[in-house]
Order: structure tokens, then C-alpha cells, then sequence
């Protein structure tokens, strides 16, 4: 890693982590009678351990000019590596927390392992651990195969990948010591959203100047989702932030919004993350990964271009959904509902464009679990996108809301289609990379692929039953006029539904530790060489949806 | 249109603008008119702001995630009010930074769970929840009371929520720790400026059944018990609520 690196990026990269070992040593000494004083010792530790990493590789000898000639993958390859880890941890928490709603007393009487406290370091390590790291590990993968160019420099992937691992250990770690903004899936404080945005500066930087030296005269279509993966999770992660920190000495800060406009402002966020980190990004990785591994170029470009957009424009409207007959103005909430059914259009033009694709090359999809893995994110992605407008209906959503429904709905979403894209692509990638011919056991894939499926059909199962079942007793009228449920009532009810809930998450996790294990054997048998050439010629199965569908 | 897209999908600055452009539309149009349309907030004179000591507990709140399980919204719907009580109004949240209007009942909804029970019933559902509830899934928060609350910055607290626009006083600020003290233990010297400050009906009480000792567990009891009862405007008929 640091071999790879000139003279000039090695004291670059020197500087900037002398830069936040300072940071860190600040925020320690100005917190030390706060949470953050441990935050501010946990930036400086990792900045020490990044100035012991460049310098001890800082005399090795600089890499010739012949690295210019071959892709630049190995940033991707500690991504994937990291993103396999986070799911692990992402994934064993999450059934932790599963187990809690059986077994409450699995707390051991303190504070980090309760309920409240475990459940955002189960979302953030899925969403932002594995996710983030898979979508950045792969989109650096496809921008550079697509534009048939090199990233532009050997320091800029590294720095990404290390601020936005540092970012997540700093979230994880935060809500175990009691540091949260309390807004979902934007819990991490003021001084990690700083250091996020400095990231994503970087990373959209590493895109630009990577597009601007490519050979395609177009730019794919995955790059356009990536690309609105990055810019529009930079707008909403900066607006949904606002706040002021109590002191610089505080983690604590206060939301520059409050009430009925924070409500609005959280939901806007909290949808889009779905949309630009949880669909975007991974049809980014759809549209690149499912027609190379089905050989089979992608059915229909003027699809690609009304999904897209469709996907940019409606998305942004729908968060209000989340809030129906609440104090959110009506006509805010009527907008919202009207949105999100239109976006049914979009999503299932991007599914339906997919399955098409797969069309000449179903007997791959039977014989082959990787391409397999693609196939059911497809379909699970139709699924929930169908499910998530027919949520957003007010009159559905007055039963749905506050019910485990909308858990079973997430979680149809994140195991079935952003798991399931996201290890369909490291299976194809990790041979690619690792230069193999296959994974090192296809066997595993399979037996991977079954529990994944088995897991998440039972999850959402369960969580169906459940949510439907809360909804229906909470609005159950006996015949004398009153409520025949007390709320303990339907806690009681859902027991079973529980129960059943982590063993499908225990199953789903069992997977991706046979996941790991495959992948590593796989980087362990593969020889020690060169990377691959930066490509004379477009690639024929991408460059095929030009050939096929071209443009009047 | 295909042809337009054909020749904008060859230039990296003209998809940024568009998908900044496209994207930024919905936001425009249903967050920012919230904040300049007057009717989207309630009127409500009598609302008062939490007292530090409530601050505090609300701080903790948001620190153990109960809103992972508690809403803080009640919907227009009949069973809801004749479960919680009446609907919420956004007027109720208006000084929530953020807000809490939660995304999930695994537990029941808190909007107007202030004064529905007594201190010791918190106190001890805290400690342990299935003392009071057998079947209840939710875990135990018993160090609470063995945890004494941080006051020594409350004044930042309060001041940096002012940024914010709450309407702190001066006065508040400069006597933030001493009032939080004060509503915890009744009989101090403190005691009496917390009324004069924050309103004749403050709750000025021990609230965790121990004597003398600012406890964490007596800062969330006093922000539960208050929930609900900032202002009493969902109390009043729709047409004496401003509108």
C-alpha cells in the first residue's frame, strides 16, 4: 500500500495524519470530562497508527511509471476485505438485538448493552459499515473499467477508505459510550459529521478527475447512479446535520431544527438514505455486475435513463410518508403518499430492466449461485419497492406505522436486495481481483446463497405476521365500544414472531461467516501478481447496450 | 429526449448539475414552505421550556435510545386518542431539538405520559420492568439511580439550545445547575428559584425516592413526568388553538 505510493504522496499523507493526530489530541484534552475526550484519544490513537504505517513503508523503494499502465485495485480489495467485516459485526449485533426482544434480561446490567444503546451500531455497521464500504470498494472498481482509466493518484482512494472506516468506528463506538443525535441513520455527532463530509468531498473528487481522463466518450450508466449515490447523500447528510455543539469540549450538540420542520427534515433524510445510499448506489452495482457475470448486455438503455431520473426526481418527495396523521401539514403528508406510489414506476423499470437482462441466460442464473445472488436482489428489490408504496397509502400506513411491518419492510430491502447485490458482486469481484478462475469454493456459494434466502424469507415472514397482528390489536374495538387490547397484550402476542425473527437472522448470519471463509481461502490460494491492464478496448457486453439500443 | 440524454451522459459537470438540480426540487418544495407558512405551528402562549433538571433527562433519553421503542406522537386516529389521550399538536414539540416523535412502538407511546403515574411507579419500572409489568420486554435502566447526574454544564447546555432559538432568559443560564439541583430537593435554598423561573407548576419534588442526591434516574423520571404537559393546547377545543 504504501509501496505503491511517490515520494510526494507519502509526505502528503505524512501531513495529514500529523493534522489529525492534533485534532484528536485536541478534542481529548478539550473533553476530557466528556465522552468526546475518548473520541478525541481514538482519532489520535488511529492517527498514530496511520503515521507508524507510512513510515515504516516511507524508505521503501517508489513504484515506476509502468504502475500508470494498470488498473489501481488494491484500494478495492481492502474495501471489499473491510465491508466482509462489518457485515459480520453488523450482522451479529443485529441478532443480538434480535434475541433481547425474547430474552430482555441479556443486558448485564449496564449501560453500552442495552436495547437503545446496540441497535444503532447493529444499523450503522450494516448500513454505513458494510454497505459504504462495498459501494466504495466497487464504484472505484466499475469507474475505472467503465471509463477505461486509472484512478488519478495512489493517496486519494486510501484516504477515503480510512476517514470513512475511522467515521464508522467513531459512530459504533460513540453509541456505546452514550454519544447519539438520536436521528436515525444520522446518529453520529457533529465532529464525525465533519470529518464524513471531508471524506465525501475527497471521494467525489476521485470520481470527477477520474471521469475526465476516460476513453469512453460515455459514462455509464452504473457510474450515473453512483454519482447521485455521492451527490445526494452529501446534500441530505449536510442539511439533516445542522446543529450546535454545546462546546467544542462537548459531543454533545442541539439540531438546528426543531418539532414539525425536524420531523420533515429527519424523514427527507431518513427515506433518501434509502434511496441514495440504499438503492442508488447498489444499482450502481447492479448495472454493472449483473450483465457482465450473465454475459448478457443490459436490455434496454432508454429504461436505464427513465428509471434513473424517475428514481432522482420522486424519491426526494416521499419522506413524508413517514409521517401521516401526525402534526406534519396534511397537504405535505398528501404530497408524500401521491410521490411515493408514482416511484412504483421507476423502481420497477430498474427491476424489470434486470430480469429482462437475464433473459437468454437463465440456464447461468440455475447453475450459477453468484449470478443467482443478482437474480433475487432483483426480485427482492421489485418486492419491497412495491411493498414501500403500497406502505405509504395513508390508509395502509394508519395499520403499518409504528408496527413491525415497516421492520419486515426494511429488512426485505437490506437482506434481500442490498445484501444479496452486494455479495453477488464481491463473488464475481474477488476472482476477478484475486486473479482466479473462481471462487475457491463454489460449493460454499450455494450453501451461502440457501441459508441467505432461508433467512431473509423467514425474517420477513415473521415480521409480516407480527406487524399485522400489533396493528390489528391496537385497533380492535370490543363490542361494548372500547379497546380490547392493553398494549402489554400485543407485546405478549408477538413472541413467537420474535423468536422466529432471530433465528431467520441467525441463519442470514451463519451465511456470511461462510462467506468470509470462502472469500479469504480464495485471496489465500491466489498468486502474487501484477494487476490488470488498463483496457485498449471498450468492454464488448457493456458496450453492447449501445450497439443494441442506440439512440435516435 | 433519448437524444438530449444521449449527448448530457457525455459530460460529467452537466449530469452533476442535473442530478443536484432534479434532486433538490422535492426538498424545496415541502420543507422550506414549513418554515415561513404560519399555520404549520400551533399558537400556544402558555408553552414554557423545559427546566434544566427535564433537560437533562431528556439528554438521557435520546443517550439510551428509548425512542427506538417510544413514540412521542399520537395520530389523528380514534384508538390512538382513546389509547394515549389527545392528538399531538406540532406546537408540543416546537422546542425539541431534535424531535422525538420516534418511528416504533415496541413499547407504548410516552406523548402524555407525564403525571399518568407516580414517581415511585418509574422509579421502580426503571429499575426493573417486569417488578411492575411481568410480561414487559424492555430492558432494565437500574443504574440510572446508582449514576449522579453531570450539572456543572448545564449552563452550556441551555446556552447552546438558545442558539437554536428556545428562549432561555440570561437568568436561566446563570442559574441552570443551581436549578437543577433545586427541583430535585425540595427543601433546599435552590428550590424556590426554580418556580419563579419556570412557573408556579413545575414539579418541584424528589423524584428518585432518595433524599439529597442529584441522580440520573431523578432527571428522567422529571422529564417523563412532564411529557405531555408543556403546554395544555391539545386539551382545548380546534378553534381556540390559534390557527
Amino acid at each position: 500500500m504504501i509501496g505503491q505510493m511517490t515520494t510526494g504522496e507519502r509526505q502528503f499523507a505524512l501531513a495529514m495524519l500529523i493534522a489529525l493526530a492534533v485534532v484528536g489530541l485536541a478534542l481529548a484534552v478539550a473533553g476530557h470530562d466528556d465522552p468526546l475526550g475518548g473520541h478525541g484519544t481514538l482519532i489520535l490513537l488511529a492517527a498514530l497508527a496511520g503515521v507508524f504505517a507510512v513510515g515504516s513503508g516511507y524508505h521503501s523503494p517508489e513504484p515506476g511509471e509502468e504502475r500508470l499502465q494498470l488498473y489501481y485495485d488494491d484500494p478495492t480489495k481492502a474495501g471489499i476485505i473491510i465491508a466482509m467485516g462489518w457485515a459480520v459485526l453488523g450482522m451479529f449485533v443485529g441478532d443480538w438485538v434480535a434475541w433481547l426482544f425474547v430474552y430482555p434480561e441479556l443486558t448485564f446490567d449496564a449501560g453500552w448493552s442495552s436495547f437503545g444503546r446496540i441497535r444503532p451500531v447493529h444499523t450503522t455497521a450494516i448500513i454505513f459499515g458494510f454497505g459504504g464500504n462495498a459501494l466504495i470498494a466497487t464504484s472505484l472498481y466499475v469507474l475505472q473499467r467503465t471509463s477505461r482509466a486509472r484512478l488519478p493518484d495512489q493517496l486519494s482512494p486510501w484516504f477515503v477508505l480510512f476517514g470513512y472506516n475511522l467515521f464508522c468506528l467513531l459512530a459504533v463506538t460513540g453509541y456505546l459510550m452514550g454519544i447519539t443525535q438520536s436521528k436515525e441513520y444520522a446518529e453520529p455527532e457533529w465532529y464525525a459529521d465533519i470529518l464524513l463530509v471531508i471524506v465525501w468531498v475527497v471521494y467525489f473528487v476521485i470520481y470527477l478527475r477520474t471521469l475526465a481522463r476516460r476513453k469512453e466518450p460515455h459514462i455509464y450508466v452504473a457510474n450515473w447512479y453512483y454519482m447521485a449515490f455521492i451527490l445526494v447523500v452529501a446534500i441530505l447528510h449536510i442539511v439533516n446535520n445542522l446543529a450546535v455543539p454545546v462546546s467544542l469540549g462537548h459531543a454533545k450538540s442541539y439540531s438546528s431544527f426543531s418539532g414539525v420542520q425536524d420531523a420533515m427534515t429527519q424523514w427527507w433524510y431518513g427515506h433518501n438514505a434509502v434511496a441514495f445510499f440504499l438503492t442508488a448506489g447498489f444499482l450502481g452495482m447492479l448495472y454493472y455486475y449483473l450483465p457482465l457475470r450473465a454475459g448478457r448486455p443490459i436490455f434496454s438503455y432508454r429504461l436505464s435513463i427513465i428509471s434513473f431520473w424517475g428514481i432522482t426526481f420522486l424519491y426526494m418527495w416521499a419522506g413524508s410518508h413517514h409521517l401521516h396523521y401526525t402534526a406534519l401539514p396534511h397537504w405535505v403528508q398528501t404530497l408524500g403518499m401521491t410521490f411515493s406510489v408514482m416511484l412504483l414506476v421507476p423502481s420497477w423499470a430498474s427491476a424489470g430492466n434486470a430480469l429482462l437482462t437475464l433473459n437468454g441466460a437463465w440456464d447461468k442464473v440455475r447453475d450459477d449461485a453468484t449470478l443467482r445472488f443478482m437474480m433475487v436482489a432483483a426480485v427482492f428489490y421489485g418486492l419491497s419497492t412495491f411493498e414501500g408504496s403500497f406502505m405509504a397509502i395513508r390508509s395502509v400506513n394508519s395499520l403499518s406505522h409504528y408496527t413491525d411491518w415497516t421492520v419486515g419492510h426494511v429488512h426485505a430491502g437490506a437482506l434481500g436486495w442490498v445484501a444479496m447485490i452486494t455479495f453477488g458482486a464481491i463473488y464475481a469481484s474477488v476472482p476477478w481481483l484475486w486473479k482466479q478462475k473462481s471462487m475457491y469454493s463454489a460449493k460454499l456459494v450455494e450453501v451461502h446463497f440457501w441459508l441467505a434466502v432461508v433467512g431473509t424469507i423467514i425474517y420477513v415472514f415473521a415480521m409480516w405476521n407480527s406487524g399485522i397482528i400489533q396493528g390489528l390489536m391496537w385497533r380492535t374495538y370490543n363490542e361494548s365500544g372500547t379497546l380490547a387490547y392493553s398494549f402489554v397484550d400485543s407485546v405478549i402476542a408477538m413472541r413467537p414472531y420474535y423468536i422466529a425473527r432471530a433465528i431467520g437472522g441467525l441463519l442470514f448470519l451463519i451465511g456470511g461467516i461462510v462467506g468470509c471463509y470462502n472469500i479469504w481461502m480464495t485471496i489465500r490460494m491466489a498468486p502474487r501478481t501484477v494487476g490488470e491492464t488498463v483496457a485498449g478496448e471498450a468492454d464488448p457486453v457493456l458496450a453492447g447496450t449501445r450497439a443494441i439500443q442506440p439512440a435516435e | 429526449m433519448f437524444g438530449f440524454h444521449y449527448r448530457l451522459e457525455r459530460k460529467a459537470i452537466g449530469m452533476v448539475l442535473a442530478i443536484v438540480g432534479v434532486a433538490s426540487i422535492g426538498g424545496i418544495f415541502e420543507i422550506a414552505p414549513l418554515f415561513t407558512i404560519h399555520q404549520t405551528v400551533e399558537d400556544a402562549p402558555d408553552m414554557r421550556v423545559y427546566t434544566p433538571l427535564e433537560l437533562a433527562g431528556r439528554n438521557i433519553y435520546i443517550r439510551e435510545g428509548c425512542y427506538a421503542c417510544h413514540s412521542q406522537m399520537i395520530r389523528t386516529l380514534r384508538d390512538e386518542v382513546e389509547r394515549y389521550g389527545p392528538y399531538s399538536l406540532a406546537v408540543e414539540s416546537k422546542y425539541d431539538h431534535p424531535m422525538l416523535w420516534g418511528s416504533k412502538r415496541t413499547g407504548p407511546d410516552l406523548a402524555r405520559i407525564g403525571g399518568k403515574y407516580s414517581d415511585e411507579w418509574h422509579v421502580a419500572h426503571l429499575n426493573n420492568p417486569r417488578a411492575v409489568m411481568p410480561q414487559s420486554i424492555m430492558p432494565a435502566y437500574a443504574w440510572l439511580s446508582r449514576t449522579a447526574l453531570r450539572t456543572n454544564d448545564l449552563g452550556l447546555q441551555l446556552k447552546a439550545i438558545r442558539a437554536v432559538g428556545v428562549p432561555y432568559t440570561d437568568e436561566m443560564i446563570a442559574n441552570a445547575s443551581a436549578d437543577a439541583y433545586g427541583q430535585a430537593v425540595p427543601d433546599s435554598p435552590h428550590a424556590e428559584g426554580v418556580t419563579k423561573r419556570y412557573g408556579a407548576a413545575t414539579n418541584v419534588r424528589v423524584f428518585d425516592g432518595a433524599l439529597g442526591t442529584l441522580t440520573e434516574m431523578d432527571a428522567l423520571v422529571a422529564y417523563l413526568q412532564i411529557l405531555g404537559r408543556l403546554t395544555d393546547a391539545a386539551y382545548r377545543p380546534v378553534a381556540a388553538v390559534g390557527r
